[in-house]
């Protein structure tokens, strides 16, 4: 597919990559050369030098044969400009980025207007993220999938775990509470385990389980962290009112640790409930005075990825059982890891990945399509879901008698709204929600492309 | 620096060398040339066993502009080291540096050769020496780049290839997909190649003439296959040759322009409209001095100022006459087209039609600024203003291309050619010309210099080819330190 991003910032460049990756022909227009530069020098991609609003920018980067406009520039009037310009060269599908709270209400009457196939707001995506981390503690991240009735989490294993050096097929109560682990992130590495697999201290898993038995999971896996009733959000940002907003209406207590006095005015206005505060959260007094001890769970959302990571690792430091960390900057990640900042959130990586699911959805118009899409292990590993169809290649066999490649894993198949978690004796049928794991590089597009070549599969 | 990665392109350019030797191979078996087919065979063998070697697995794929430079650099030297081998092994050519001057000469689409008697070698060597052409005209890497998927998880760090073996100032790409835009790009070559061909069979060219010349020309190479280069042919044939030399040294973007029917905007590049300018004001003032000097007939004197020029101007090399008898007006007019060369983006060599055109600019406007010091203006080209990058890039090409020009003819001078022949025996090998004036003209060789100027003269073909800088990066000692990273 033929894809213009304006904009080759954090989020234009992240889009890039992704899109590149998978295949698509990218078109960069920005009016920066230096960016510009930079796009075609690390990325397999063409630019546009331009305002990627005007007609003549976008004449010259052929939006008019394109089947996708992306605006991802800083300006939400900029975007919306380009989409009505795409939109009138002839352009399939328009998304913008549109980040200002004003025009979010009037989102879905822009959409009709300009013709806009989705806006997206980073700062309210990343809000929800980060409420979703904060209802479930326990979890570094966990998605839902199969309407709800089943769910991926990512956990790192407590040190006193018991099941360490175990085969993973000898841990029966992994099968009890029906959880499947479907990857292990150990240092660089991921691996997709087979029932022989052991578990080390400091893998960080990615399991499969039925959302009903959530105690069960967590017990086992002996993550287990009290409900959050009250939350520390240092910085206050636009993410940090929607979180607020979020919070509050769920009946948590929120402090809001800010340092520009004007913008404390404006959160109190808008945040009666909240506590709002008005000093430098990098000082280790103030924290300290707010009681970043007694806090349920830390939020840093400075525009500081510096100050976010040492405010986060003081935290961590003392006790705070559930820290999130607000990172732009993802390429560092990796170095902090093992260092307390677990729960990242990056406005930009979860921007693209909204983006990503929707082109994919939207390049695969067919019914064996992917359902929905996650990334786990930094995108080294994806989790899909699709439905199996009459199309569908060994239907009715048993899992035992199906060859798939290496390294794929068929985790959960919901049937009528039962979660299986399958075994060998367990057959694929039509109708199925069957979720799938494999590599990303893989690059399975849809269900039949995770079974072995025919002549393995008859032995 | 990323060794791995060097090294797993230089196997593959190995791998398809010998690829590429098959057809001469075959060539060779069916006239019966026992010894080619020998020195053909035993360098194949070479080529696959020693790209067996250290294959060891790729940790990262990450490409810089560093290993760009040396990755082209290194490449086209191993190529022609082992492109060298057949002519020797054969007993074709028996000096190694012999071999290793005619191979360079090839691949870099030079044409300049030290043999004294073209029609004496095997039709499977002739055919290797012509294919070189063809495969350096647009770029082994290039190639590569069109078969192999290096951009699915290294992104676009292969424009740093395209970058080092593309010749002008700007290189960038045609469509958003390095592969997409290799795959053009050969694509519009072969196509051009293939319509010379038919058009010579039309002509009554025998099939293995048809397909060497078309090498030669569209690599704007210049090896011929006979002793007299181009003249023994028919005037038709002569005609196509000299308009398909001249296509060939157009920027290939025109021709993808042309392809998506944007008209207006190939046919109104500048470089495109300079190219034209500089080689019709040649051919007539050529014409008209071989009118009033030597009296031709204004057809004739037309065609042959015509196809030279052609030729010169995008550093082919074929001749139809010896231009070494022609008044000095109309030699000094070649001498100068020889330095100016074809378009960027062709295959053709010299300093490019573009680089003109910047320097062109680009001084009109600092003359410009002495009268209003305070006058700001952007050099522009195609409407499209160029960043000072480019402009002062330009002037480096140019100062380093000097140097370069001045220190290779004080090292040949050691052979105490004339003057003429020493000055045009560099320029026809640093602007991968061929045949120069003197002892080096159309009628003569290279012969006569000794190993260590060969030496010398093959390092400014590759020089030229690949536009001095990623040459010279093989010279800077930094850029082989290994670092800390034993990739």
């Amino acid at each position: 597919m033929k894809i213009v991003i304006v904009g080759g910032g954090k989020v234009g460049y992240a889009l890039a990559e992704q899109l590149t990756r998978e295949g698509h022909d990218i078109v960069v227009i920005d009016n920066n050369r230096k960016v510009l530069a930079q796009c075609t020098e690390q990325l397999d991609v063409i630019a546009v030098e331009g305002n990627g609003a005007s007609l003549r920018t976008q004449r010259e980067a052929q939006v008019g044969q394109s089947d996708l406009l992306i605006a991802a520039t800083a300006g939400d009037e900029i975007n919306l400009m380009c989409c009505i310009v795409a939109k009138k060269l002839g352009c399939a599908r328009t998304i913008a980025r549109v980040r200002n709270p004003d025009y979010t209400e009037q989102i879905r009457f822009l959409k009709n207007e300009l013709g806009l196939s989705m806006a997206i707001n980073p700062e309210r995506n990343s809000a929800m993220e980060i409420y979703r981390m904060l209802r479930f503690p326990s979890f570094l991240k966990r998605d839902t999938f199969a309407k709800g009735r089943a769910q991926i989490v990512e956990v790192l294993l407590h040190p006193d775990f018991p099941y360490f050096g175990k085969p993973l097929s000898q841990i029966g109560e992994l099968s009890r509470i029906g959880a499947l682990i479907c990857a292990v992130k150990r240092g660089d590495e991921v691996f997709i385990p087979d029932g022989r697999f052991a578990l080390q201290p400091g893998d960080k898993i990615y399991a499969t389980a039925p959302t009903l038995n959530q105690t069960g999971l967590v017990h086992l896996l002996g993550v287990e962290v009290g409900r959050i009733r009250s939350v520390m959000i240092v910085g206050g940002s636009r993410i940090a009112f929607y979180l607020a907003e979020q919070l509050l209406s769920a009946g948590i207590e929120v402090h809001i640790i800010e340092r520009d006095p004007e913008r404390c005015l404006a959160l109190a206005d808008t945040l009666p409930h909240a506590v709002i505060i008005n000093a430098d959260g990098s000082e280790q007094q103030v924290l300290r005075a707010e009681g970043i001890a007694e806090s349920d769970a830390v939020v840093t959302l400075t525009n500081m990825d510096e100050e976010n990571l040492i405010i986060s690792m003081y935290a961590h430091h003392m006790g705070v059982p559930k820290v999130i960390t607000k990172i732009n900057r993802t390429e560092y990640i990796d170095v902090f890891r093992d260092r307390g900042i677990d729960s990242v959130v990056s406005p930009k990586l979860l921007t693209a990945d909204g983006i990503v699911r929707y082109v994919r959805s939207m390049y695969n118009a067919e019914p064996e399509a992917m359902l929905a899409l996650y990334r786990l292990a930094d995108g080294m590993v994806e989790a899909m879901e699709f439905n199996a169809t009459a199309h569908t290649h060994n239907l009715g066999r048993t899992l035992r008698e199906i060859t798939l490649k290496p390294n794929i894993l068929i985790a959960c198949i919901v049937r009528e709204g039962e979660v299986i978690i399958p075994r060998g004796d367990d057959r694929l049928l039509e109708d199925d929600s069957v979720f799938v794991v494999a590599p990303a590089q893989r690059k399975i597009a849809e269900l039949n492309d995770i079974f072995a070549p025919a002549e393995e599969h008859t032995v | 620096m990323n060794y791995r990665m060097i090294w797993f392109l230089t196997r593959w350019i190995m791998r398809l060398e010998a690829v590429f030797m098959i057809p001469a191979l075959l060539i060779s078996i069916y006239h019966g040339e026992h010894d080619a087919v020998r020195g053909l065979a035993i360098t194949m063998t070479a080529l696959v066993v020693c790209s067996l070697f250290f294959c060891r697995k790729l940790r990262r794929r990450e490409f810089f502009a560093r290993e760009g430079f040396v990755t082209v650099g290194l490449v086209w030297i191993v190529v022609s080291l082992f492109g060298a081998l057949p002519f020797t092994l054969s007993g074709a050519i028996p000096s190694y540096i012999d071999a290793f001057f005619e191979t360079v000469s090839g691949f870099t689409t030079t044409g300049a050769s030290i043999l004294t008697n073209v029609e004496a070698m095997p039709f499977g060597l002739l055919y290797w020496r012509s294919f070189t052409h063809f495969l350096g005209g647009m770029g082994v890497l290039v190639f590569v780049l069109a078969i192999i998927p290096l951009s699915d998880s290294s992104g676009g760090n292969s424009l740093y290839l395209l970058r080092a073996e593309s010749t002008g100032p700007q290189v960038g790409k045609l469509v958003p997909r390095m592969r997409d835009t290799a795959m053009i790009l050969y694509g519009i070559y072969c196509a051009l190649t293939l319509l010379q061909i038919v058009l010579m069979l039309l002509g009554g060219m025998p099939v293995f003439d048809a397909v060497t010349t078309a090498f030669g020309t569209a690599g704007t190479g210049g090896f011929a296959i006979k002793n007299d280069s181009m003249a023994s042919y028919s005037t038709y044939l002569q005609v196509v040759v000299g308009v398909f030399m001249m296509l060939f040294g157009v920027n290939f973007n025109v021709y993808f322009m042309l392809f998506f029917r944007s008209w207006r905007k190939a046919l109104g590049s500048e470089e495109l409209r300079a190219y034209l300018g500089v080689m019709g004001a040649s051919i007539g003032m050529i014409a008209l001095d071989l009118i009033v000097r030597r009296g031709l007939h204004f057809f004739n004197a037309l065609h042959q100022a015509g196809f030279q020029v052609s030729s010169i101007m995008t550093t082919t090399g074929f001749a139809t006459t010896d231009f070494n008898t022609w008044p000095v007006f109309s030699k000094f007019i070649l001498m100068t087209v020889m330095i100016l060369g074809a378009c960027a983006g062709s295959t053709g060599g010299g300093i490019k039609i573009a680089r003109l055109v910047i320097l062109f600019k680009s001084a009109r406007n600092n003359t410009m600024k002495m009268l209003r010091p305070r006058r700001v203006d952007r050099v522009r080209m195609d409407g499209q203003s160029l960043d000072e990058e480019t402009i002062s890039g330009t002037y480096t090409y140019l100062a380093v291309y000097a140097i370069i020009a001045i220190v290779s003819m004080l090292l040949i001078s050691l052979d105490d050619m004339d003057v003429e022949t020493t000055v045009s025996a560099v320029l026809a090998t640093l602007n991968n010309i061929g045949p120069g004036f003197g002892v080096v003209g159309p009628a003569g060789n290279y012969h006569a210099y000794s190993d260590f100027s060969k030496i010398v003269l093959s390092l400014d073909m590759l020089l030229g080819r690949l536009e001095l800088f990623p040459m010279l990066m093989m010279f800077v000692p930094s850029i082989w330190h290994r670092g800390r990273d034993r990739a």
